[in-house]
């Protein structure tokens, strides 16, 4: 299951759910795959609002991946101004494509293609574990905790 | 007409063949209404301009419960163009049955392969192994689909058993017949009116939903009685409104199957 998909996700358990501990899940003995797929740099951008960029953050660290910067960053850091030599500077700006900066790649690598293999999934408020085997996720609890 | 994605790598013995109930879900995503509808409320036409604008509300997540062969998820997956306006969409899914969670990612993976849906294809997620909408994070779906169990029973499967049946036993090495039963069962089974799985859904409903830009696509048939669940969801008040938005099967007066249109009716701008 890939990084960007725990951002949706909480505890499935009701009296978890209205607690802030339930999000995020916090991956555990996770077994990492990386799952190469095509880079689409509007796509990464427009996803950024969504994100709960601290929880990211949380996630980054608990799976000893390199540090997220403190706060999400801006548009404008995800696109470079185009190199252009210095001769046909007069219309650089005229139909150049912005260039996907390092950020951005790294945002992608880290949201759709990086993924949980095997690994659990531990609710913050009560504990429970939640198993993710064959990169799928299971959120069935026992009887007794529904 | 947009293509059927394919699953003819799904094994029906324990998951739910595509039937006219999901070829109902197609047809009504893909019309005209739906689609201006969708594509007016998820226009994405004035965040492309400018990229310092302050609306960009983000990529929509779309979720489907109960995926089943995955076929209406992947279908809305692959023609996110056609259907959305917009390819940087996401698509999400859960089923209880761990057989169909397998099956799905496949043919939603399957159909965003295939060379005519490389323009317009969304970003999927995952499947995951799920009851409902359960663990899904309150408030964060722009979309959801559900073609539920909807056929009316006198029980409803003993989800006591489905922890054993939810897996391939390491002895057996495939299925058996009782197990292949149970997790046929989930899929249509609805009990009293055929009901009660679709009303725990619409329980969680205004919880999961964004709340003012989510909207929901329900399949009933005429033993839920439509129009008393209509009634019921006027009643939940502003903003949330329902029409029927495509139905098959009529006869005098009768439609076999309906999909009702739930969804928030704030004025998003």
């Amino acid at each position: 299951m890939k990084i960007l998909t725990l951002n949706f996700l909480t505890c499935a358990r009701k009296a978890c759910k209205a607690t802030n501990a339930a999000f995020p899940l916090h991956p555990r003995d996770a077994e990492l795959e990386i799952v190469e797929t095509d880079l689409n740099p509007l796509f990464i951008r427009n996803i950024l609002p969504r994100i709960e960029w601290d929880a990211l953050r949380e996630i980054c660290v608990e799976l000893g991946l390199p540090t997220l910067p403190d706060a999400a960053p801006e548009p404008a850091a995800l696109f470079a101004e185009p190199i252009v030599p210095a001769d046909t500077m007069q219309d650089a700006d005229e139909g150049a494509e912005k260039q996907p900066t390092q950020l951005l790649q790294d945002l992608h690598r880290l949201l759709l293609e990086t993924t949980i293999a095997t690994g659990k999934l531990v609710c913050g408020n009560c504990g429970h574990e939640y198993a993710v085997k064959e990169g799928i996720a299971n959120f069935l609890l026992p009887s007794h905790l529904v | 007409m947009l293509p059927t994605p394919s699953t003819s790598h799904v094994s029906f013995n324990n998951v739910y063949e595509p039937a006219e109930d999901s070829f109902l879900l197609l047809d009504t995503l893909s019309s005209s209404t739906e689609s201006n509808f969708l594509r007016t409320r998820f226009s994405n036409s004035h965040t492309g301009q400018n990229e310092s604008t302050e609306h960009n509300l983000g990529a929509p997540l779309i979720l489907e419960v109960g995926t089943g062969s995955g076929v209406v998820l992947a279908f809305a997956t692959a023609n996110a163009i056609a259907i959305f306006g917009r390819s940087d969409l996401l698509t999400l899914g859960t089923d209880i049955n761990s057989f169909a969670c397998q099956a799905s990612t496949k043919t939603v993976q399957t159909a965003i392969t295939e060379p005519l849906a490389h323009l317009g294809h969304g970003k999927f997620l995952d499947i995951v192994n799920a009851d409902l909408t359960t663990p899904i994070r309150s408030g964060s779906v722009d979309v959801l689909i559900f073609n539920p169990p909807y056929v009316p029973t006198s029980e409803l499967p003993d989800l006591t058993l489905h922890d054993t049946f939810n897996t391939i036993s390491l002895e057996t090495s495939s299925t058996t017949f009782e197990q292949d039963s149970h997790l046929l069962a989930l899929s249509y089974a609805g009990g009293v009116d055929g009901m009660e799985i679709t009303n725990r859904l619409l329980e969680q409903l205004r919880g999961i939903l964004h709340p003012e830009r989510g909207v929901a696509y329900i399949l009933l048939c005429a033993q839920n009685k439509p129009n008393e669940v209509k009634e019921r969801i006027k009643n939940w008040g502003q903003p949330w409104a329902v029409e029927t938005v495509g139905y098959s099967g009529k006869k005098g007066g009768w439609e076999r199957l309906q999909i009702l249109r739930i969804w928030s009716a704030c004025s998003i701008r």
